[in-house]
């Protein structure tokens, strides 16, 4: 049986007075339901474009989309604006970085849950407010039956991103995509939201996609892991192969650049130097090579050929020319002894 | 057991390794921002931003700040540069007492004291040269230099790890953290004593981040800086910290040498902050135990009285409504403010909150 969700080398390019900006550039996964996919990568690698781009957000907007997106058996790239837009609320769903932008202003937080209940379900107001109750109680707002007429403003950045994943989930969609859903919040709120998303997809069996900059949040949630750089997918596996067994330069530059809480602090964090690409410009070749310290062991082809994603073992897929016996070597050897080392 | 001390401290307890004076000393400083009504500007209530909080900074440390939104960190940071004046309390520097002291008289200590901020966007003139920028210093102060302005700057871009031919161009043409660099190169121009740095890393990319750590540490080896370092990652402050203070809610809840603070923590705010951290290992996620704080951080406007923890604290008693617990020393060099600290010395397996006597503060 083909998975749930089925994405193939999805490619979004903005023709821009600039030049193309390939913000997406070659991004393969697949999903199952009741599971967990983790999209890492710096700040401008395409995690967004790549969200957005799944719920049909790009189209009719000059973009130029190629690929394969596959949901629940039907193909989304060649489907018409009024057929995707039709399975959003239903069965996909987003929440957004910023909950305020997300929602209005001027409609209390109840009319907004109501009224994206109402467009999927016909039911009257009454129904669908008690629903709204339901849902904010749910996701942990305390009074909900009052808070239910409060407006956006009136609540604080956590309850207003308990708010936002209430509305996602009033109408119980089978995918649902969170965007950088706790980079706003607080250490202990953040928690408390990565709980209620983990008990609320166990409950619903949705599939969810998380998209963070933050290996520890992807570490907390994720069944699979997909690493993000230039627009490309570059490292793709379950959790334990790429906290365990990473096998592209990046992921490893990326877990030496963190400081982490449950290690003897090292000495000196392992940065990796120079700055991420812009995407009108991605170098060629590898977009990784002029930051990557081991480009000089695959010579020319470094800087002229793209490498491809292409499976090392069981399902984790890598973009290095390297070979996997190299890369093996080099993570056993060097890489994760001078991450572990004090 | 150990009863938490009464009397306030006259001096901090938490010296580092190195001895001798501090070189920043704070003593129950307090900002209270007035919040007004109406046409007539009315004073209804206050701010609590920061509300009595004494620590010392040591010549060549860093202490890190940490702790959530809005407990009142840059408020410190823009105290202790006197960027604000305090309502309260006092602020030393070397050995001056600098709380409220004019802003003529000032002017010869910010070149000792200098801030670094977290937003590497709008903290630069986008329609300044990086030269200009990072010259402004010398102009301002007017300091002379050895071989002229420009020279001086060339060599503070290299110091950061920019190209000093990059003197002409703007902002706009460099990468988040490439301004953060031109930014701490503006701050070492007058080659500062103390450096607060708000937020320094949390705008960047983890790649970039790292490489600024790495830089903040290494300026201050060879520069023999002393940094004060706010930040609410409690990774990176864990990474670059010799000492570590909590706050919340205005108020410093445990201060002591990072190892102590990270390896027995005894506030339950600091135990619930350092549980909260996600970490980058997902077979360890099913084992770990996780402090579950409800509800949110309240306003500084309205702090809950006595203990402000204790509305989410699930340690809480009577008490703590009732009685504010001192910062007192529980162990060399550690200081906590509860009546029921948790990795108490002396109390290893009795949980403190089990104990039925009150303890009077
Ligand atoms: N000029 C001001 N007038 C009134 N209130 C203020 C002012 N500056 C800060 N505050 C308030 O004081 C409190 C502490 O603010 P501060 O900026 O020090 O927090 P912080 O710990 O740095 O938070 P963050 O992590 O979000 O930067 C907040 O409630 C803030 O809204
Ligand atoms: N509508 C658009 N037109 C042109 N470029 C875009 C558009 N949307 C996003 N981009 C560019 O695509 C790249 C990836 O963006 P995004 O997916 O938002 O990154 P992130 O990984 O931070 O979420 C960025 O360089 C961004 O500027
Ligand atoms: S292909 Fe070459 S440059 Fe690219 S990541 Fe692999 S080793 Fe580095
Ligand atoms: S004093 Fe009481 S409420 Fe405050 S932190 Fe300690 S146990 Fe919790
Ligand atoms: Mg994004
Ligand atoms: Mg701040």
């Amino acid at each position: 049986m083909s998975p749930f969700l089925d994405v193939k080398d999805l490619k979004i390019h903005f023709p821009t007075d600039d030049g193309l900006v390939r913000s997406v550039d070659g991004v393969t996964f697949s999903l199952e339901r009741g599971k967990t996919l983790g999209i890492v990568g710096e700040s401008g690698s395409g995690k967004s474009v790549t969200s957005l781009g799944i719920l049909g957000l790009h189209k009719g907007r000059g973009a130029n989309i190629s690929g394969e997106i596959w949901l629940d058996g039907e193909e989304l790239v060649g489907a018409s604006q009024e057929h995707v837009r039709g399975l959003r609320g239903k069965k996909m769903a987003m929440i957004f970085q910023d909950p305020l932008s997300a929602m209005h202003p001027f409609y209390t937080v109840g009319d907004q849950i109501i009224e994206a209940y109402r467009i999927h379900n016909k039911v009257s107001k009454a129904v669908a407010k008690k629903h709204a109750i339901d849902m904010l109680g749910r996701v942990g707002i305390p009074e909900p039956g009052r808070r239910v007429d409060s407006y956006p403003h009136e609540f604080s950045g956590g309850m207003r991103q308990r708010a936002m994943i209430a509305m996602a989930l009033s109408c119980d969609p089978e995918l649902l995509i969170a965007d950088e859903p706790t980079t706003a919040l607080d250490v202990t709120v953040q928690a408390q939201i990565l709980d209620l998303m983990r008990d609320l997809q166990r409950e619903f069996d949705s599939a969810l996609i998380i998209i963070t900059h933050d290996l520890g949040v992807v570490a907390e949630l994720s069944d699979d892991i997909l690493v993000m750089y230039g627009g490309k997918c570059i490292e793709y596996g379950s959790a334990d192969d790429i906290f365990y067994r990473p096998e592209h330069p990046y992921t490893w530059g990326l877990l030496g650049s963190m400081p982490r809480l449950d290690r003897e602090p090292t000495e000196r964090l392992l940065p990796i130097k120079g700055s991420p690409p812009s995407l009108i410009n991605v170098p060629p070749g590898c977009a990784f090579h002029p930051r990557c310290p081991y480009a000089e062991r695959t010579g020319d082809k470094a800087r002229t050929v793209a490498p491809a994603l292409a499976e090392t073992e069981g399902g984790h897929l890598v973009r290095c020319h390297m070979s996997p016996a190299e890369r093996r070597a080099l993570w056993e050897n060097e890489i994760k002894p001078a991450l572990e080392t004090p | 057991m150990t009863e938490p001390q009464t009397q306030p401290a006259t001096q901090d307890a938490t010296q580092p390794a190195r001895q001798g004076e501090p070189l920043l000393s704070v003593r129950d400083m307090e900002k209270h921002f007035p919040v007004t009504k109406g046409l007539f500007q009315r004073q209804v209530g206050a701010v609590k931003a920061v509300d009595g909080i004494s620590f010392d900074v040591y010549k060549g440390e860093t202490l890190g700040l940490v702790g959530e939104s809005g407990c009142g960190k840059s408020t410190t940071g823009r105290l202790v540069t006197r960027l604000l004046e305090p309502t309260g309390g006092q602020v030393m520097f070397e050995g001056r007492d600098i709380t409220h002291m004019s802003q003529g008289r000032l002017r010869p200590l910010r070149r000792d004291m200098q801030m670094i901020f977290q937003d590497p966007y709008s903290s630069l003139n986008p329609r300044h040269t990086v030269g200009a920028i990072v010259g402004a210093p010398f102009r301002i102060q007017g300091v002379q230099t050895e071989h002229g302005v420009k020279k001086a700057v060339q060599d503070l871009l290299e110091l950061v790890g920019l190209n000093p031919e990059h003197y002409n161009r703007y902002p706009h043409e460099f990468s988040g953290g490439q301004r953060q660099r031109i930014g701490i190169a503006r701050t070492l121009a007058l080659k500062p004593k103390l450096i607060i740095a708000d937020e320094p890393v949390s705008a960047l990319d983890v790649s970039i981040q790292a490489q600024v750590v790495n830089l903040l540490e290494d300026l201050q080896n060879e520069l023999d800086l002393t940094y004060v370092v706010i930040a609410h990652d409690l990774s990176v402050v864990r990474h670059i910290s010799d000492r570590v203070a909590v706050m919340y809610l205005g108020k410093i809840v445990e201060i002591a040498d990072r190892k102590s603070l990270y390896a027995t923590p005894m506030h339950p705010y600091t135990n619930a902050l350092l549980s909260a951290v996600p970490v980058p290992d997902p077979r360890g996620r099913a084992g770990r135990e996780r402090i579950r704080l409800t509800g949110d951080v309240p306003s500084p406007l309205n702090p809950p009285p006595a203990c402000r923890f204790h509305t989410r604290c699930w340690k809480a008693q009577e008490i703590c409504k009732k009685v504010e617990p001192p910062l007192a020393e529980l162990a060399s060099g550690h200081r906590v403010a509860c009546h029921f600290p948790e990795n108490a010395p002396g109390t290893p397996d009795v949980p403190a909150a089990g104990k039925d006597e009150p303890v009077t503060a």
